[in-house]
C-alpha cells in the first residue's frame, strides 16, 4: 500500500517537474534576452506580454509553425535522433534534483553516480548533430564539443566526488541533509571545489568563454547550424535545461540545496539556483571566448591537478 | 587536394569557403580555406562580391557628382573619404579653403577616425567570442558622433559633406557644445573599454602573440594606417606630410611593439584617445568665418597626374586623377588601404587555427566597401 501512494506521489512530482522543465527553460530564455539586454545597456523585449515574459511562447509558436527543412545529403537518422539526444539526458537527470523535502521524483542512493552518468550522454547528441548534418562547421563544431567535453568530464566529477566524501553520501537528500548545518560553500576546500566545478560545468554545456563548439563568429553555430524549426529549438530547450541543471547542482551541492529559514524550501532552491544561472549569464555577456587548445590546455594542466589535489586534502581533512 | 596515407588511416584535408556570407569575414569577403583539422594551411582571399565600378563611374561624373560616390568606399569613415577626395580636387585646381573650413574637416574627419574604430574595436571583440556586449558599447557612443553628424549635415552614414573648395554648411548653433560634451562623455569610455576588454586575462591571451606582422614584411606589402604603426614603423600623414591644419594641434602618434592582434587593437584604442584630444584642440581654436563654397560647381582642371593622400582611419586612402580640361576625371584611381592590408593576411594566417584567422581577420579591421570600389 505505501508503495503504491509513494509510486502515485512519485508521478505528480515528476509530473509538476516535466512541466516545471518547459516552464524553466521558456523563464531562462527570457530571463537570458532581459540579462543580456540590460547588460548591453538595451530594454530586450518588451512587445510580448508585460516586459517581455510571453517572448519565448511566441517564439515557441514561431517554431513550432515553421516547416521542417532537412538539407540534401544528411544522415537522415543520426541527425533527425540528434536534438532527442541532446534533451533527453537533460530531462532524465530532474529526477534525482531534490526541489524540496520531499519534493523529488526518486531519491537514488547513487544520485549523483546517476546525474554523471545520464549528462554526460548529451554530448554524443551535439556529436551526432555535427556529423549527420552533411556541414563541414557544423563537423568541426562536433569535433570540439566531443573533445571539450570529455576533457571537462574529469574536473567535474572530481569535485562532485569531494562533497560525495564530505557528505560520505551520493544520495542527493542526504547530502543535502548533511549541510542543514552549515553549507558546503563555507569549507575553504569545498569552496574551491565549487568554483573547478562551476567553471567545468559552463565548459560542459558550452557556454561562453567556453562555447568553441558552437563559436559563431568561427563555425557559424557550429553543430546547430543545419537546425530550424523544432529540432533547433530542441537544442535550445536542452541548453537552457543544462544551465539549469548545473546550477540546481550547484545548488544542491554547495550552497545547501532547499535549507535556509523562513522562507518555504523550495524558494530557497530555486533563489540559489537562479543566482547561479545570474552568474553563468554575467559571466556569458562579459567574456571573450576562448580558443580550443587554450581551452583543452586549462582543463588539463590547471583544473585536474587543482582537482586531484583538492580530493587528497579532503580526503587527509576527513581521516585526519 | 593533398591527400596522406598514414597506416590505415586515410586523412584528406579539408577545403572550406570561408564567406561571402560568413559572420565575422566584415563584409562579402571569400576566404578558401584548406585546414588540417583545426589548423589553416591555405588561405586565399577571393574579392569583388561588392565591385561597383567607381573608378569608371568617375569618368562619366562631374568633379562635384562624384563625392557622393566616396562616401560608399569605406562607408564607415564617409567624412575621410569626402575629405581625400576634395583635397585631391583642390590640389589640382590650387583652391585656397578658408581656416573654418579647414578646422571644420579636422572636426568632422576626427569625430568619424573615432566612430570607425569604435565599430573596429566593437567588432573584433565580437570576432573573439565577448559575444556583442563591446560592440553594443561601442555602437552607442558611435551612435553619439551620428547624432553630432545628423545635426551637421543631415546624414548618419553617407555625409556627402565636403565640398570642392570647402564644406556644404556651417556648423549649425550649439554644435561645438555638444561635441565638447561628446569629448567628455567619450574619455571615461575609453578606460571602460580597457577595463573590459584590453587587459582581460581571456582576450590578451586570444590576441596576444597572434598573426604577427614584422616591420619590413607590413613594408612591403604597403600595409597602412593602424596595422603599420601596430608594428613599430611610426608613420601617419597627419604628422610626416601634414594636411589641413593638422601641424597646429598637439597629439601623439601610438606605436605597437610587436605587431600582433593585440597591439593592432591597442592601437586603435590610444588613436580614439588622441583624436579625442585634436577633436577638444580644434573645437576650442574654431576661428570665425565663412566655410562654405565660395567657387562655382563646374571645375575644368587639367593635369597630366596628380595623387594626394590622407590618412584614412584604416590607413592610406590615395587619389590618382588625371584631368583633360573637360567637366569630368579622365581617370580616377584609388588606393584603398584595406585591399594592402588584406593582401597580406594569407602570409600570417598559415599555420594558425582557424579561431585565430578570424582574429587576425578582426584586428586588421578590412572593409569590402573600399576593396572592391
Amino acid at each position: 500500500m505505501l508503495s503504491i501512494l509513494g509510486f502515485i506521489w512519485m508521478l505528480i512530482v515528476g509530473l509538476i517537474v516535466l512541466g516545471f522543465i518547459a516552464g524553466s527553460a521558456m523563464f531562462l530564455i527570457w530571463m537570458e534576452r532581459k540579462v543580456s539586454a540590460h547588460i548591453q545597456s538595451r530594454f530586450g523585449p518588451m512587445r510580448v506580454g508585460w516586459h517581455g515574459v510571453l517572448q519565448s511562447i511566441a517564439d515557441a509558436v514561431k517554431l513550432l509553425l515553421k516547416e521542417d527543412i532537412r538539407p540534401a545529403g544528411v544522415d537522415k537518422l543520426v541527425w533527425w535522433l540528434a536534438p532527442f539526444v541532446v534533451v533527453v539526458p537533460s530531462v532524465m537527470v530532474f529526477v534525482v534534483i531534490p526541489f524540496g523535502k520531499s519534493l523529488i521524483v526518486k531519491d537514488l542512493n547513487v544520485g549523483i553516480l546517476y546525474i554523471m552518468a545520464v549528462s554526460s550522454v548529451g554530448v554524443i547528441g551535439i556529436f551526432m548533430a555535427g556529423w549527420g548534418s552533411n556541414n563541414k562547421y557544423s563537423l568541426l563544431g562536433g569535433m570540439r564539443s566531443a573533445a571539450q567535453i570529455i576533457s571537462y568530464e574529469i574536473p567535474l566529477v572530481l569535485s562532485m566526488i569531494v562533497v560525495a566524501m564530505q557528505a560520505s553520501s551520493l544520495s542527493m537528500q542526504k547530502i543535502v541533509a548533511a549541510q542543514s548545518g552549515h553549507w558546503y560553500i563555507l569549507h575553504p576546500n569545498l569552496t574551491l571545489a565549487f568554483v573547478v566545478y562551476l567553471i567545468s560545468a559552463t565548459a560542459e554545456v558550452n557556454r561562453t568563454p567556453f562555447d568553441i563548439p558552437e563559436a559563431e563568429s568561427e563555425l557559424v553555430s557550429g553543430f546547430h547550424t543545419e537546425y530550424s524549426g523544432m529540432k533547433f529549438a530542441m537544442f535550445f530547450i536542452g541548453e537552457y535545461t543544462n544551465v539549469f541543471i548545473i546550477s540546481a547542482i550547484a545548488t544542491t551541492l554547495f550552497w545547501g540545496g532547499w535549507n535556509g529559514p523562513i522562507l518555504p524550501p523550495v524558494v530557497w532552491f530555486l533563489i540559489k539556483t537562479y543566482g547561479i544561472v545570474f552568474i553563468l549569464m554575467w559571466a556569458r555577456w562579459t567574456f571573450p571566448r576562448v580558443r580550443v587548445d587554450q581551452l583543452m590546455g586549462f582543463a588539463w594542466k590547471a583544473l585536474t591537478p587543482i582537482s586531484l589535489v583538492n580530493l587528497a586534502i579532503t580526503g587527509w581533512l576527513l581521516l585526519r | 587536394m593533398d591527400t596522406t596515407q598514414t597506416k590505415d588511416i586515410y586523412t584528406e584535408e579539408f577545403l572550406i569557403n570561408m564567406g561571402p556570407q560568413h559572420p565575422s569575414t566584415h563584409g562579402v569577403l571569400c576566404l578558401e580555406l584548406k585546414l588540417d583539422g583545426e589548423f589553416v594551411k591555405e588561405c586565399t582571399p577571393h574579392i569583388g562580391y561588392l565591385h561597383r565600378s567607381m573608378e569608371k563611374i568617375a569618368e562619366n561624373r562631374t568633379y562635384t557628382q562624384f563625392i557622393p560616390y566616396t562616401d560608399r568606399l569605406d562607408y564607415v569613415a564617409s567624412m575621410n573619404n569626402n575629405l581625400g577626395y576634395v583635397m585631391a580636387v583642390e590640389k589640382m585646381l590650387n583652391l585656397e579653403v578658408s581656416q573654418r573650413a579647414q578646422y571644420i574637416r579636422v572636426i568632422v574627419a576626427e569625430l568619424n577616425r573615432i566612430a570607425s574604430h569604435l565599430i573596429a574595436v566593437g567588432t573584433f571583440a565580437q570576432d573573439l567570442g565577448a559575444f556583442a556586449t563591446p560592440l553594443f558599447y561601442c555602437f552607442r557612443e558611435r551612435e553619439k558622433i551620428l547624432d553630432i553628424f545628423d545635426q551637421i549635415c543631415g546624414n548618419r552614414l553617407t555625409y556627402n559633406y565636403m565640398r570642392i573648395g570647402g564644406v556644404q554648411f556651417d556648423f549649425p548653433k550649439g554644435i561645438d557644445e555638444k561635441i565638447k560634451d561628446f569629448v567628455k562623455y567619450m574619455r571615461p569610455k575609453v578606460d571602460d573599454y580597457d577595463q573590459l576588454l584590453t587587459y582581460n586575462t581571456i582576450f590578451l591571451s586570444r590576441s596576444k602573440h597572434i598573426g604577427v606582422l614584422p616591420k619590413e614584411l607590413a613594408i612591403s606589402y604597403s600595409v597602412t594606417g593602424p596595422n603599420l604603426r601596430a608594428s613599430g614603423v611610426k608613420w601617419d600623414l597627419r604628422k610626416d606630410e601634414p594636411y589641413l591644419v593638422y601641424d597646429k594641434f598637439e597629439f601623439d602618434i601610438p606605436v605597437g611593439k610587436n605587431g600582433d592582434s593585440w597591439d593592432r587593437y591597442k592601437i586603435r584604442i590610444e588613436e580614439i584617445r588622441q583624436s579625442l584630444r585634436i577633436v577638444e584642440q580644434a573645437i576650442g581654436a574654431l576661428p570665425e568665418g565663412d566655410p562654405t563654397v565660395k567657387v562655382g560647381r563646374i571645375h575644368k582642371p587639367s593635369s597630366s597626374g596628380i595623387y594626394f593622400r590622407t590618412e584614412n582611419p584604416r590607413g592610406e586612402l590615395g587619389f590618382y586623377i588625371v584631368g583633360d580640361g573637360s567637366v569630368c576625371p579622365y581617370r580616377l584611381k584609388i588606393r584603398s588601404p584595406s585591399f594592402s592590408n588584406l593582401a597580406v593576411i594569407p602570409e600570417l594566417v598559415k599555420g594558425l587555427k582557424i579561431a585565430d584567422l578570424v582574429c587576425v581577420l578582426g584586428s586588421f579591421d578590412i572593409l569590402m566597401g573600399e576593396i572592391d570600389r
